[in-house]
């Protein structure tokens, strides 16, 4: 089951909202539904599913519905019409003490411009959460100071929100959503109000932390490298609807529609990247004389469910799976030749980056890149190539970021 | 040709308020008349506790409050002030006057904040009370005093009553303006976050508006000071008293004297409020 699922859900701003429920389902457009009703169309028709731990990133173009959409799922704002099941349970439905119930176990949300409570101390704004239902002081100050640990900012507990950069605000933010121990993560142009650099860092951290915390993160951005970088799967929208849905690779290399095409093109900068420059240092690797014991416990130390393996020349001889060594540990094998999977998808540092996401889509290890003797240069994983993507693209924009939509999307409600 | 109004007579506006008045009065008067005895003794005890130890033990006691509220200058100027009526002979006076709006003020804040919360959280509410506050504010003061006596008696209860409905609306108002001017990404957030009205309202809405609130609260104190001349008509004594009786004795002397140990009052008073709001904004 879905963790989250949302079907069918609309939001019409206004009163009443028949005549333009009437004209939606004639298929007309939010202009002409505007235009005849006076009504604004916030979101139509919109379906997805997100799994249990999983990002899904809901991007668009200001306007699109993507901020009125995230207030839907925790219901800041009241569907019009639709479902958004939570574990199977339709919240659409609830009382306003069960809404309230909810919010207060269920769900964690970061804002755009971060929302910290001014008047209130790091650990006091951490702890509001907390605090709002009940919790005894003691307990959430520990709490607090526990997820204040966790986006690396301990020692600033007594200090003022003004007092911290907008980044450091933004952790605060984390922290506070991170405190409550919520199944699900609401973030709302989370990063976007940060400058470039600090926003990368902000990225990297946030998948960094997912690995640990493993939440279930619904994402809105305006930005497709950020999409790009942290979604497992992509939810584009535009004027209220969605345009598209899928993985980054999926939306990149069959765009939906000339909409979604429009989007992606500046992105295309695959062919002109190569395997060289964007893999990274293989980090971890294994040698064929090794024993498994040592090989697992490199694996569990970076984290990895599978190395590259060396021969003594440092050629590449192929790789090991995890659960393999596991078993070989079991069968008191002396190195890992018994195990060793030489299928290894193995490119030149010249392959030109269009043909790396092909075999990325379809391999569970890393890509190696090799040089004429064999000899391994570095390793390849779909986030390299993501990055690099995004890099570019990031590079070329700055200055002067034109085409970047202005911060706030909120659509608000014809009066 | 007649000056009168065409075919019908004068609207009888004066006549039907007498009336509603006079009922009033005849089914509340007792209440009013209750709440006057208390009032008053209340405001007689208090200026007996001031003017009974010597006036430098007050001077000096109303100087700490003042360096600890708003700082070592206030408190200087404060107990420089305080002195300089005493010499002038105005002490009980200005003892008089200070109780008079120390009573007014609070009697009006603790109306106006509910009612400004009120107005901040319910747009239909603040469209409702915003034409009366307009009214309470235009209507000239005087006016006040006529019906007060009837309920409240001659003297400083009445001149409270008035005091308290020339004052309060600023009160109202700024309570109203410090509620709304909260951010909506605040409110959202602290929704987002599962609180309940209440705990939005005491955690995250009241303490933003303190400093406006604090200016509300500054402004009613100014007002109700302006309104202790007007309320001597009735009675009411202290420094609006001496003012009063130099005007009926043509003394432009012991007026200004008098007028200027009003302004010495209010400015003590305004220092020390603006600065409690101040404190409240610090840290934003």
């Amino acid at each position: 089951m879905s963790k989250i699922r949302v079907h069918n859900l609309t939001k019409i701003f206004g009163e009443p909202t028949g005549p333009a429920m009437q004209l939606l389902k004639e298929g007309l457009d939010r202009k002409e539904i505007l235009k005849r009703t006076g009504l604004t169309l916030g979101i139509a028709n919109v379906s997805f599913d997100v799994e249990e731990g999983e990002i899904v990133v809901v991007m668009g173009l200001s306007g699109c519905g993507k901020s009125t959409l995230i207030r839907c799922i925790n219901r800041l704002i009241e569907p019009t019409a639709g479902s958004i099941e939570i574990d199977g349970q339709d919240i659409a439905r609830l009382s306003d003490d069960q809404v309230l119930e909810l919010r207060r176990s269920r769900f964690g949300m970061v804002f755009q411009n971060f929302a910290l409570f001014p008047h209130r101390t790091i650990l006091d704004n951490v702890a509001f959460g907390l605090e709002v239902r009940g919790m005894e002081r003691d307990e959430r100050v520990e709490r607090a100071g526990e997820s204040l640990r966790q986006v690396g900012l301990e020692g600033w507990e007594q200090a003022y929100p003004s007092q911290l950069s907008g980044g450091m605000q933004q952790r605060v933010g984390l922290a506070r959503a991170l405190a409550v121990d919520p199944d699900i993560l609401l973030m709302d142009e989370a990063f976007s109000a940060l400058d470039p650099l600090i926003r990368r860092d902000m990225q990297h951290e946030l998948i960094a932390l997912q690995s640990r915390v493993r939440k279930t993160i619904v994402f809105i951005t305006h930005d497709l490298d950020e999409a790009l970088k942290l979604g497992d799967r992509i939810v584009l929208m535009k004027d209220g609807y969605v345009v598209q849905t899928g993985t980054p690779e999926e939306i990149l290399s069959s765009p939906a529609n000339r909409y979604v095409e429009r989007f992606v093109e500046d992105v295309d900068k695959s062919q002109v990247l190569t395997a060289g420059t964007v893999m990274r240092d293989a980090g971890a690797v294994a040698f064929l004389h090794e024993g498994p014991r040592a090989v697992l416990h490199r694996m569990e130390k970076v984290s990895y469910s599978s190395l590259l393996v060396l021969n003594r020349d440092n050629t590449l001889a192929g790789y090991v799976l995890a659960e393999e060594t596991a078993e070989a540990i079991r069968r008191g094998d002396r190195d890992v030749c018994a195990i060793l999977r030489t299928d290894c998808p193995r490119v030149g540092p010249d392959e030109p980056m269009g043909q790396l996401i092909g075999l990325l889509a379809d391999v569970r290890v890393p890509v190696a890149v090799v040089d004429d003797q064999d000899r391994l240069l570095g390793t390849i994983v779909k986030s390299n190539v993501l990055s690099a993507l995004a890099d570019t693209r990031g590079r070329e924009t700055e200055g002067g970021r034109a085409e970047d939509p202005a911060e706030d999307d909120r659509e608000v409600p014809a009066a | 040709m007649s000056r009168e109004f065409p075919l019908v007579g004068k609207f009888p506006l004066a006549e039907y308020i007498d009336l509603g008045l006079d009922w009033l009065t005849d089914k509340f008067a007792f209440i009013t008349r209750a709440v006057s005895n208390v009032l008053g003794n209340g405001v007689d005890a208090v200026v007996t506790l001031l003017t009974y130890p010597p006036p430098w033990v007050v001077i000096a006691l109303f100087a700490a409050l003042a360096w600890y509220l708003a700082g070592r200058r206030v408190g200087i100027g404060t107990a420089a002030g305080l002195a300089f009526l005493w010499n002038l002979q105005l002490w009980h006076a200005t003892m008089e006057t200070l109780t008079l709006v120390m009573f007014a003020t609070a009697v009006a804040v603790a109306i106006a904040m509910p009612i400004g919360i009120l107005g901040g959280l319910s747009e239909r509410f603040h469209r409702a009370i915003m034409p009366v506050l307009d009214f309470m504010q235009t209507m000239p003061a005087f006016v006040y005093l006529i019906p007060a006596i009837p309920f409240f008696g001659l003297g400083q209860v009445s001149a409270m009553f008035a005091t308290v409905v020339f004052s309060m609306p600023p009160a109202i108002r700024l309570t109203t303006l410090g509620i709304r001017q909260v951010p909506a990404e605040l409110t959202e957030a602290a929704d987002a976050f599962g609180a309940t009205r209440a705990q939005k309202l005491f955690k995250i809405q009241l303490p933003l508006a303190v400093p406006t609130i604090m200016a509300g609260i500054n402004q009613t104190i100014m007002l109700a000071l302006s309104m202790v001349v007007i309320a001597a008509m009735i009675g009411a004594g202290g420094l609006g008293g001496e003012v009063w009786r130099a005007i009926q004795r043509l003394q432009p002397g012991a007026g200004f004297e008098a007028g200027i140990a009003i302004v010495i009052v209010a400015m003590i008073l305004d220092r020390v409020t603006q600065r409690i709001g101040q404190t409240g904004t610090k840290r934003h």
